[in-house]
């Protein structure tokens, strides 16, 4: 059964359309990029999700339920990062555990666990102006980790970083995502981080925002990627920590299927940045 | 300093341990290398902030030393009347005196019970109205401009009516105390919940926080650096306008030894009291400057 479901799921704001006649399915454990021009609704789509608004046709169904409001089963990483500046890098973590049912003593060690996952030992004290961007998005993300949810919905997580620290990131991501067998639905203008991220990539329209066109994205040699995956999460087992995609990721990069997959999405959305520009100058010039 | 070592450490030294970020692309699995620079610079911190601590106190009383010595110069040159501006000498004389009679401390309580009441008693009722009307947006703009009109009505044009309403004992006293002090705590209060981080809101939603959780643990502590810049206007409000009430009709307290004073022409014994009036108010805004720092040492340092 599939994990998340948009039925038809429309979202208006006054007179402007944001999202219009979304259908989309999203098995369990799946990797989906969801990519789009500035403005398409992208955000928009991940707060219908993240139950911090409501559709105003159509529905959203988690698990066969319908998502009627914010909820633990999903964690939201935010593209700034959303930290306490008054918590320590722990502190934060646990921050995601007060809201659940974990006692006190348990949260230190779990939020101690979940900073290792992320690769922060020796950083739990550090408040968040110490800590680079990397560092904080790294803290974001093990908050969100803590409490477990089955979805985790990051709005372009790693859009305010340089060039390496997102691909390190990246990198990082779906190890994450390999040994923990979470859901993630990825928002992103990338197309690069798109294609290297995603199991599969949604393209999405401008005003209203429409799902355009849905790439499936193999690698033939990439260990524990494409749709295999997923189906091993599924009974609860989750995937075995594959090995992670370090210099192999620098090879993917460069590999021709890369490009063509890079071209084949810049292809598809090309014409929607193209409109989008032109929209935002007749608005513009209003 | 800490920032040269990291800059120059790959080019001199290729093998010397990267900052983290970098660790993260070459081998993603191991653990990151700890980080060192803090313990040592933990270490060598005491002395150096000793000394620079001893520089800026030298610094800082320079200025306060050459008023002084201004003060007791010009009497004695004649450049001022010794008769209205008499040597900060005879002050300090008679301020003794003051202390030794128990007449300067008399008056220093008396006044501090007004002001410090007054001043409490506002911040018990403007912090939580604050957080209350900041919370609900429509509120706070319906009241924003009823309230910016108190604040600019000069608490000290209102004396006359306080003292017409509650009559002249200690009632009104502390009434124009606390009604001059609520206005910039309730206006940075409820500037401070509405500036908010928008994305923390976010996220505590995400998380389906309760409105009180949320309140608790993300616009609360959010809110603390501005709530106690309000807090230290209205601790240097309370003393201003006590004393300003303490002359007009009282029969103890500072303001009115000042106001005594100069009447009967006792004239170092109103420095005495000038002076008094001045170190409370240095000390209790380093006091409200204290439990400041204790409360945001997260903030970043500008």
């Amino acid at each position: 059964m599939a994990k998340i479901v948009f039925e038809g799921v429309r979202k208006t704001f006054g007179d402007f359309t944001a999202l219009d006649g979304i259908d989309l399915e999203i098995r369990s454990g799946e990797f989906l990029v969801v990519v789009g021009p500035s403005g398409c609704g992208k955000s928009t789509l991940l707060d219908l999700l993240g139950g911090l608004s409501t559709p105003t046709a159509g529905r959203i169904l988690l698990d066969g339920k319908p998502v009627t409001g914010p909820g633990l089963d999903r964690g939201i990483v935010f593209q700034q990062y959303a930290l306490l500046p008054w918590r320590t890098a722990l502190g934060n973590v646990e921050f995601g555990l007060e809201a659940t049912g974990v006692p006190r003593r348990e949260r230190k060690d779990r939020a101690r666990e979940f900073l290792d996952l992320v690769g922060l030992t020796g950083f739990e004290d550090r408040h968040p102006h110490q800590l680079s961007g990397g560092m904080r998005q790294r803290v974001a993300i093990a908050r969100s980790l803590a409490y477990d949810p089955d979805v985790l919905l990051m709005d372009e997580p790693f859009a305010a970083l340089d060039a390496q620290t997102r691909e390190s990131l990246q990198d990082e991501l779906r190890r994450i995502w390999q040994r923990t067998g979470k859901t993630v639905i990825f928002i992103t203008h990338g197309i690069e981080e798109a294609v290297y991220l995603g199991q599969r990539v949604a393209v999405m329209t401008s005003r209203p925002g429409r799902i355009k066109e849905i790439v499936p994205v193999t690698f033939g040699e990439r260990p524990g990627t494409g749709n295999g995956t997923a189906d091993g999460t599924a009974d609860g087992t989750g995937p075995a920590p594959a090995s992670a995609a370090g210099p192999q990721g620098e090879d993917l990069r460069s590999s021709p299927e890369f490009a063509r997959y890079r071209h084949e999405i810049w292809t598809l959305l090309h014409d929607e940045v193209a409109r989008a520009q032109q929209l935002e100058k007749e608005e513009a010039s209003v | 300093m800490s920032t040269g070592t990291d800059t120059a450490a790959p080019a001199v030294l290729p093998a010397a341990p990267a900052p983290a970020e970098d660790v993260r692309d070459s081998a993603p699995p191991p653990r990151p290398v700890p980080d060192l620079r803090p313990p040592q610079r933990a270490a060598r911190q005491p002395l150096r902030a000793l000394g620079r601590r001893l520089r800026a106190v030298a610094l800082r009383s320079a200025a306060v030393l050459a008023l002084l010595g201004l003060w007791e110069a010009a009497p004695r040159l004649g450049l001022a009347d010794p008769t209205f501006l008499p040597p900060v000498s005879e002050v300090a004389a008679a301020w003794w005196e003051l202390l030794g009679n128990g007449q300067l401390g008399r008056h220093t309580w008396a006044s501090l019970v007004r002001s410090f009441g007054g001043f409490a008693i506002a911040v018990a009722v403007a912090v939580p109205l604050g957080l209350l009307i900041g919370w609900y947006r429509p509120v706070a703009a319906l009241l924003g401009p009823l309230l910016e009109l108190f604040r600019n009505t000069a608490a000290l044009a209102l004396l006359p009516v306080f003292v017409l309403l509650l009559g002249i004992g200690e009632t009104s006293k502390v009434s124009i105390v606390v009604y001059a002090c609520v206005w910039p705590i309730l206006l940075n209060t409820i500037s401070a919940v509405g500036n908010a981080d928008p994305t923390l809101v976010r996220l505590a939603r995400s998380m389906d926080l309760s409105t009180p959780r949320l309140f608790q643990k993300v616009i609360l502590p959010a809110s603390v650096p501005a709530v106690f810049t309000g807090i230290r206007l209205a601790g240097a409000i309370s003393i201003l306008v006590l004393v300003a009430a303490e002359m007009i009709g009282a029969k103890a307290g500072l303001g009115y030894l000042i106001n005594a004073s100069q009447f009967n022409f006792a004239i170092p014994q109103m420095y005495a009291g000038i002076v008094t009036i001045s170190a409370i108010g240095v000390a209790f805004n380093q006091l409200l400057v204290t439990i400041e720092r204790r409360l945001s040492t997260w903030r970043v340092p500008s």
